[in-house]
């Protein structure tokens, strides 16, 4: 049964009246395009072109490897000017191929796509995969694995998710306002591939006009409601949004299918319309380059692999300097350390502060009060969990569930003794898992 | 790379509350009984506050300077201490009594421990109860120039009888801070609105003291009634202790269902103390020992986690 909410949570300043009203806008990239290998969660693409080549807007310039990984396309015409690593926001170096764009942004002709209704379920997975569609609210998972559950039979609901809980970022809030015919397309596509689902689309009910307007459009539709979600962070996070649209709960080791469900986030639902009814593969996303640093926050529909400092002047550059840049928002974003990186798959917003909260806060000791247990979605209770990892006590750190967090920063953001919660509990995570995968 | 920027792990924003603030609005949550304190007994409450309340933040302070390590007085928890402890000594008692009482509450119990969140029992109580122990006459004699005759839960102990609305206004013998109800329920309230308490321990606490009261003063032979119940309810320490001490963070267990625990055994203490022990009074007591137990109850009572059935509680 439904819920419309979770136990825990934050309400974090969401800063979303910064870039709200600005209506998507596409933005050409001038300088090299960078696409990473790596831009999904599995086995890095691997090039299918090499330096020196000539390369079309919408050619496959790197071929999935394997079933969990995702093949990458140019996003303008150019030559290839390199195949070697580069930084991605995440700090590390990536191999990328590097893409001298000529400006020409001449594309390859798509062959005219059948029908969906006319379409095999292995077709539609097929199309999905060669698109190299990936989860685009952060994750990166491809989403063809996701839309081969082991029985699609047991599926009953296919969620959209369109919480989007981060605080600033309106990318989906633009895309389902805009293009919502898009969304439940792509929706009604995922729902051929699963005969006893219903589609959800999940909305926060901090958008209100969202709501009405999909509710309106989704009339007629039989298999496809709208579900008004209470506004808390972190709403969008894939658990908290199957409890709070079904009643059913997973833990970190069960996937959505094992309670019959599929979640997908609005971007990622409208490049699987724009994969199977246009043929296309998956090119652009939006980004909200946003904050208050920025002189004119937009949205932009941006080619993927274009430069972050790019998006930067196209918005009007920075009206204040910026003390942090986030790529993705202030709750799970990355921080980055300069401009010079490519925009990916996965790369929700651009996000420009002009204040540090976090090296102006000064960890001091705990004083057990209580409130990282309280927030916490995943119902654990943080500080025990920092204290275990801090000192390397995986026994307990497993024990009392340091495996069930999930990062969203909920902790570490309530803590009055400003103590950095959430980064102690996921180096702690990543040491055990690496430990546990070492024993297999 | 003269342009690179600071980088951290997610998240980016923080909170606005601090650790400061929470003791802050403790303070003021307690200013309420305070004040009342200083009326009811007279300038002399003001001195012992103020003595008691220098004692503890200088010796954080000096510990902190002669030891090298960070100073932690901004933070203003060793100002609640200090205030507690001023509000839970007689007004009569000589002025190195809170000197003496502060020093050991911020040095052996807290400092000598860690810190602030190391230590394992409430460090104001610890400190009343060291002189409770040490200096018994001094801290057991109410008569001041106000009140001559015995603290109500005294002469309720005595069979004799009481004012019960001279109690809930505060107007009676007893340490500084707990005689007036009516003046800690109005900081407690401030406590609870500024979302810094909540009422899991008082509740639990004052509601099983109650049922346990009323038990063991059956089972040894009184009468129990309203009026009964409700003098044991405002004499004492009970509530400045429930509302003020039992909710010290550091103290008291983190888990919620643990907290329900603590409140029960509290109350459960309190009665026991009340009805069969040698003095009127058990609060303290109580809470110190129920100090002791937090890191037993919250080893029972963890919560299960998000997917295994924490989702719903």
């Amino acid at each position: 049964m439904a819920k419309f909410t979770f136990l825990g949570g934050i309400h974090p300043y969401d800063g979303k009246d910064l870039s709200r009203d600005k209506p998507m806008k596409a933005v050409l990239p001038k300088g090299d395009l960078v696409y990473p290998l790596s831009q999904h969660i599995g086995a890095p693409a691997s090039p299918v072109v090499k330096k020196g080549d000539r390369v079309l807007a919408g050619q496959k310039i790197a071929e999935a490897q394997g079933f969990v990984s995702a093949p990458i396309y140019a996003t303008v015409s150019g030559t290839v000017k390199a195949i070697e690593p580069r930084r991605v926001v995440t700090g590390d170096n990536v191999m990328s191929i590097v893409i001298e764009n000529d400006q020409a942004y001449e594309e390859v002709e798509y062959p005219q796509p059948a029908p969906v209704e006319s379409l095999s379920r292995e077709e539609i997975v097929g199309k999905i995969k060669e698109a190299g569609v990936v989860g685009m609210g952060g994750a990166g998972f491809p989403t063809h694995v996701k839309m081969s559950p082991k029985e699609p039979e047991k599926i009953e609901y296919v969620i959209a998710n369109c919480a989007e809980c981060e605080p600033y970022l309106t990318s989906d809030y633009r895309r389902m306002l805009e293009e919502p015919e898009k969304l439940i397309g792509g929706l009604k596509v995922i729902l051929q591939l699963f005969p006893n689902a219903q589609g959800i689309l999940a909305v926060e009910d901090n958008k209100p006009d969202c709501i009405e307007l999909l509710k309106k459009l989704t009339q007629e539709e039989p298999k496809i409601s709208v579900a008004g979600l209470k506004t808390k962070y972190p709403q969008g996070s894939e658990r908290q949004l199957i409890y709070a649209v079904t009643g059913r709960a997973i833990n970190y080791e069960m996937l959505p299918a094992d309670v019959g469900c599929i979640v997908d986030n609005v971007d990622t639902v409208v490049a699987i319309n724009r994969a199977v009814r246009e043929g296309k593969p998956l090119m652009n996303r939006i980004v909200t380059v946003t904050g208050d640093a920025v002189a004119n926050p937009q949205n932009f529909i941006v080619r993927i692999g274009t430069n972050y400092g790019e998006l930067i002047e196209e918005a009007g550059g920075f009206k204040t300097e910026p003390a942090k840049i986030i790529s993705g928002g202030p709750m799970m974003g990355f921080a980055l350390f300069h401009l010079d990186v490519p925009t990916t798959k996965t790369a929700s917003a651009l996000l420009c502060l002009t204040k540090d909260e976090v090296s102006e806060a000064e960890p001091s000791a705990c004083i057990n009060c209580g409130r990282c247990a309280e927030v916490c979605p995943g119902r654990v209770v943080p500080k025990l969990l920092a204290e275990y990892a801090e000192r390397f006590d995986f026994e307990n750190f497993e024990k009392y569930n340091g495996l069930e967090c999930c990062e969203c920063g909920c902790c570490s953001f309530i803590c009055p003794a400003k103590r950095p919660l959430t980064q102690a509990i996921k180096s702690g995570r990543k040491l055990l898992l690496a430990e546990k995968k070492k024993k297999k | 790379m003269s342009d690179l920027r600071k980088v951290s792990s997610n998240p980016h924003i923080r909170a606005k509350d601090t650790t400061a603030k929470i003791m802050l609005t403790v303070v003021i949550g307690l200013l309420p009984a305070t004040l009342f304190g200083i009326y009811n007994f007279g300038l002399r409450a003001a001195l012992i506050v103020a003595i008691s309340v220098a004692t503890t933040v200088l010796t954080e302070y000096i510990y902190e300077r002669l030891c090298k390590k960070k100073i932690t007085v901004g933070d203003f928890s060793a100002v609640v201490t200090g205030l507690l402890l001023a509000l839970n000594l007689p007004v009569s008692v000589p002025l190195w009594i809170p000197v003496v009482g502060g020093a050991f509450a911020i040095l052996v119990v807290k400092l000598l421990f860690g810190g602030l969140g190391q230590n394992f029992m409430n460090p104001a109580l610890a400190g009343r109860c060291f002189l409770l122990i040490s200096f018994p006459a001094i801290m057991t004699n109410f008569e001041c120039d106000a009140y001559s005759g015995a603290t109500p839960l005294a002469a309720i102990k005595a069979g004799q009888g009481v004012n019960v609305m001279d109690m809930i206004i505060g107007r009676t013998a007893g340490t500084i801070g707990e005689t007036s109800m009516i003046a800690i329920v109005i900081g407690a309230c401030i406590l609870i609105l500024a979302g810094v308490i909540d009422l899991k321990v008082p509740g639990s606490y004052i509601v099983s003291f109650v049922v346990f009261v009323a038990l063991f003063a059956t089972l040894s032979g009184r009468t129990v009634n309203g009026p009964y119940i409700s003098a044991q309810l405002a004499g004492g320490g009970l509530m400045l202790g429930a509302f003020f001490m039992a909710t010290d963070y550091v103290t008291r267990p983190v888990t919620k269902k643990g907290q329900y625990v603590f409140g029960i055994f509290l109350g459960f203490l309190t009665a026991v103390f009340r009805i069969f022990g040698a003095g009127a009074e058990g609060v303290s007591y109580a809470i110190i020992l129920g100090n002791l137990l937090v890191p037993l109850i919250e080893k029972y009572t963890m919560p299960k986690c998000f997917g295994r059935g924490g989702e719903r509680s």
